[in-house]
């Protein structure tokens, strides 16, 4: 199928590549803080580790591909991916699985495609689906809230050069309130939320969780406000996610799939929503087909949540998504200026 | 001789089946997870596609054109049945791992495509030739993929040869790694297969450029020849 460009009238622009990639950096403070505050500093070493490494990566693929270095290093957009990607890697992930991600993410999901802007799925969410199908342990052990306080700096660090994930020190580690949800099949919910201390020590929606999805929350909307995307695509796929998981609710009996508070504030949903599936090069281009993309990324998500085999959906709903985005805008081409109506598909005659 | 010369070089690198043709790639992708199952496969495959070859290249003469491909198919099965009872006989767990991938090589493309393309038009020697280059280059490169897969994805290689080779191959398994190899579990996965042929692909692409370029630069450097005769072979 051709990959069909958007017709005119083109958006207005922001900024350079450069100015929107920092913005959007920018925007994931909020989360970022309150994962450092809830999950440790293991966060922020993720974070500069991938960084290091993705900019490695990406200035040897250029290299490789005789592109100036410094003009493509400078937008920033490798470092978005880096910081999209160690957000969503357990704190503390020893070093060879962030290098692995960072290979992933950048060489082959993105520079292989021919970099920037040709890449047909998002790099960060490539580089964790394979983290994800190939270390399953180490991927679904994350650091309980309670349980970071006991892991000191320099042990964490310790954790990451040799090589050993976290997940061995027993006791620190937790599920995630998705995974309690998933596993449970004998408990109401509101057994549940009286027992099991990260509902019980939570404001609405899981201890942790629910601040770090109220902060990409405010980051992406920040982004909503100065424009760098439109509202279509996120508001489409929590509209999707609330609705189902509201009538899969069924008031909280021990098959219930979660509240719709639960699954809007935890795991990636607020990430995937604002930052990953508002991605302009591997989303579908037009208003209406950025609504259609969002709301089968927020069905695809509830899905593979409710009955898929692993805890959380975002980056398996989102690469699914991105196969179908050339799809998308094949069928929803707006009407250009001057004509009366929109033209579906490529060949017909006006 | 250089006829011959030239039908090798076309199944084993130029026109190979599995990564210029990409014919078989079901086949290909699906068992190339280890280099036991490669190599098992590979093998049938082989056997067929030269059993066919010779079959058709006999009776070229006496299949009219309108029942050619019924009959080709007809032949290629029955070459298949023999390969499957063999390999019922003799190694009996690859049989079993292997499964429905050995009846299915008679719908391998890359077997009809010999049959229709070479076999059909040519005499019983080049023939017989054109079947093992080709069932060769599908199962070397079926081989390299599987070596690849098998020790990113476990950390060892040749392991179970036993399965093929008898009890004495059980001592071939390497390991590459030390223990403490994790498994790069995606590499053993379907994604996987399709990495690593992509890679191979570019790899071949890569030293096939390299070499056009070498005799680029060959052709180019005796300043004697005329201007003429250049664009003759540029046009060739």
């Amino acid at each position: 199928m051709a990959f069909i460009k958007a017709s005119s009238p083109h958006a207005h622009q922001v900024g350079n590549t450069g100015t929107v990639m920092l913005m959007v950096l920018a925007a994931c403070i909020p989360g970022i803080l309150a994962l450092t505050v809830f999950f440790g500093a293991g966060v922020l070493f993720n974070i500069v580790l991938t960084s290091l490494f993705c900019l490695g990566f990406e200035a040897a693929a250029l290299k490789l591909r005789n592109r100036k270095l410094s003009f493509y290093l400078k937008d920033f957009s490798a470092i978005l991916t880096a910081v999209l990607l160690a957000i969503a890697l357990p704190p503390y992930a020893p070093w060879w699985l962030l290098l692995c991600g960072a290979f992933f993410a950048i060489v082959v999901a993105k520079q292989l495609y021919g970099g920037l802007g040709f890449n047909p799925f998002n790099p960060a969410m490539i580089g964790y689906i394979v983290l994800l199908i190939s270390f399953p342990l180490e991927m679904t052990q994350w650091l309980s809230p309670e349980g970071f306080a006991h892991v000191s700096i320099g042990d964490g660090l310790a954790q990451v050069f040799s090589g050993q994930a976290l997940s061995q020190i027993d006791g620190y580690t937790a599920a995630t309130p998705l995974d309690v949800i998933k596993q449970n099949n004998t408990l109401l919910l509101e057994n549940i939320y009286a027992q099991n201390s990260l509902f019980s020590q939570a404001s609405w929606a899981g201890l942790g969780w629910e601040w770090v999805n109220l902060g990409f929350l405010l980051g992406g909307l920040f982004l909503l406000y100065k424009k760098v995307f439109t509202w279509h695509a996120p508001v489409c796929m929590l509209l999707a996610l609330t609705i189902l998981s509201a009538l899969f609710y069924d008031g909280g009996s021990s098959s219930s799939t979660g509240s719709p508070l639960l699954h809007l504030f935890s795991g990636g949903t607020m990430l995937g929503a604002f930052f990953i599936i508002t991605d302009p090069v591997t989303s579908s281009t037009s208003n209406r087909g950025r609504m259609i993309y969002g709301a089968l990324a927020g069905v695809l998500v509830f899905l593979i949540r409710a009955w898929g085999n692993y805890p959380d959906a975002i980056a398996f709903a989102v690469l699914l998504m991105n196969f179908a985005a050339p799809f998308i805008d094949y069928y929803t081409r707006p009407r250009t200026y001057g004509h009366k109506k929109a033209h579906i598909g490529i060949n017909k005659k006006p | 001789m250089n006829e011959y010369k030239e039908i090798s070089f076309n199944g084993l690198w130029k026109n190979n089946p599995a990564l210029v043709q990409l014919l078989g790639l079901c086949p290909l992708l699906a068992v190339s997870g280890s280099v036991v199952n490669a190599l098992g496969l590979g093998l049938a495959t082989l056997l067929v596609l030269v059993g066919s070859n010779i079959s058709v290249s006999l009776i070229r003469n006496a299949v009219s054109d309108a029942v050619k491909l019924p009959a080709f198919v007809m032949i290629i099965a029955s070459f298949t049945t023999c390969t499957e009872l063999l390999m019922q006989a003799f190694t009996y767990e690859l049989y079993q791992i292997l499964g429905i991938f050995i009846p299915l090589i008679v719908t391998n493309c890359a077997i009809l495509g010999r049959a229709d393309a070479f076999a059909c038009k040519n005499k019983l020697i080049p023939s017989i030739l054109d079947g093992f280059a080709m069932g060769l280059g599908f199962m070397l490169v079926l081989v390299a993929i599987g070596a690849i897969r098998e020790i990113l994805g476990t950390g060892i290689i040749f392991g179970n040869m036993h399965l093929l080779f008898g009890e004495a191959a059980r001592s071939w398994q390497i390991s590459l790694f030390g223990e403490n190899y994790k498994g790069f579990l995606i590499a053993i996965l379907p994604p996987g297969a399709f990495l690593v042929t992509g890679l191979l692909i570019a790899v071949k692409n890569i030293i096939d450029a390299h070499m056009k370029k070498r005799a680029a630069a060959k052709s180019k450097s005796p300043a004697t020849r005329s201007k003429r005769v250049r664009t003759t072979d540029n046009t060739a």
